[in-house]
């Protein structure tokens, strides 16, 4: 069941992101491109996003088990540290050279082009290296 | 490379369904929809624990595989995108989220350390742009 949510609950992030231009990385760009010829759509789409996902969230709040009864797994940390800001400010250099952040990066493998498999393999690379920095949470 | 004109019905009902996806996955699996923490749980070897991940991933490339992504304009070469590739996998692992994870699901959970991420790698990644094009048109 677990699984089938996880499908569907990707299905709907996938068509959404597809909807909204963000697996076009010129579209991301020139959301990004704000000294220039800015196009501010994927502001609306972040507010459209985060307005919808805050009653879920909300609902969720000091509950231990979500509806099937799995543990519900929201980072408790709140300390601003140090990785915090280096991590996504190496996150925003790689975001602004490409206009690719994961999810479109992962939906733009089935072009099956060199540049999507070129920045996916790249990123797990990364991801690899960074969870062993990390010491490999969970 | 300029971006296409996205209507506003497709920047919002986009965001609507990204949010709606991370809602669900959170309210039924207590799973928070952070793809660079998915891409990265999903390399680690024990797979009983991590198929959901694999699900979610198979749904979020389902609908570009059944209509087709649309359309992809790459403004960064192959090695520059192996370049951002690896600074987004890194990046995204020492801050430990990234625009879904910290962008949608974090801000919509009222996290500060999310709010800080967020505003850090929008900022730089607008800076990164702006460098290019400085860079690249002196």
């Amino acid at each position: 069941m677990t699984a089938l949510v996880a499908l569907i609950a990707g299905v709907v992030f996938g068509a959404g992101l597809m909807l909204s231009g963000m697996t076009n990385p010129a579209n991301v760009l020139a959301f990004l491109d704000v000294a220039g010829h800015w196009q501010p759509a994927l502001a609306f789409t972040l507010a459209a996003a985060v307005a919808v996902a805050v009653p879920a969230y909300a609902m969720m709040r000091g509950r231990a088990r979500s509806l099937l009864g799995e543990v519900v797994d929201v980072p408790e940390r709140s300390r601003l540290d140090t990785p915090l800001f280096l991590g996504s400010g190496l996150f925003g250099i790689g975001w602004g050279l490409s206009g690719v952040c994961p999810g479109p990066g992962v939906i733009l493998l089935t072009t099956g082009t060199a540049s999507a498999m070129a920045f996916v393999g790249a990123l797990t690379l990364g991801a690899i290296a960074g969870s062993i920095v990390c010491g490999l949470r969970d | 490379m300029a971006g296409q004109l996205i209507p506003v019905w497709r920047s919002l009902s986009g965001g609507a369904l990204i949010g709606a996806a991370a809602g669900l996955l959170m309210v039924v699996s207590g799973r928070v929809a952070g793809i660079s923490g998915i891409v990265a749980g999903s390399l680690k070897a024990n797979f009983g624990k991590q198929s959901w991940r694999l699900m979610f991933l198979l749904g979020l490339v389902l609908p570009a595989l059944l209509v087709g992504v649309g359309p992809v304009d790459w403004s960064a070469s192959p090695p520059t995108l192996a370049a951002a590739g690896v600074l987004v996998g890194f990046g995204t692992r020492l801050a430990n989220g990234c625009t879904s994870g910290h962008g949608v699901c974090g801000l919509a959970s009222l996290s500060r350390r999310s709010l800080a991420a967020t505003a850090t790698f929008v900022t730089v990644a607008i800076v990164t742009v702006a460098a290019t094009h400085l860079l690249s048109h002196p």
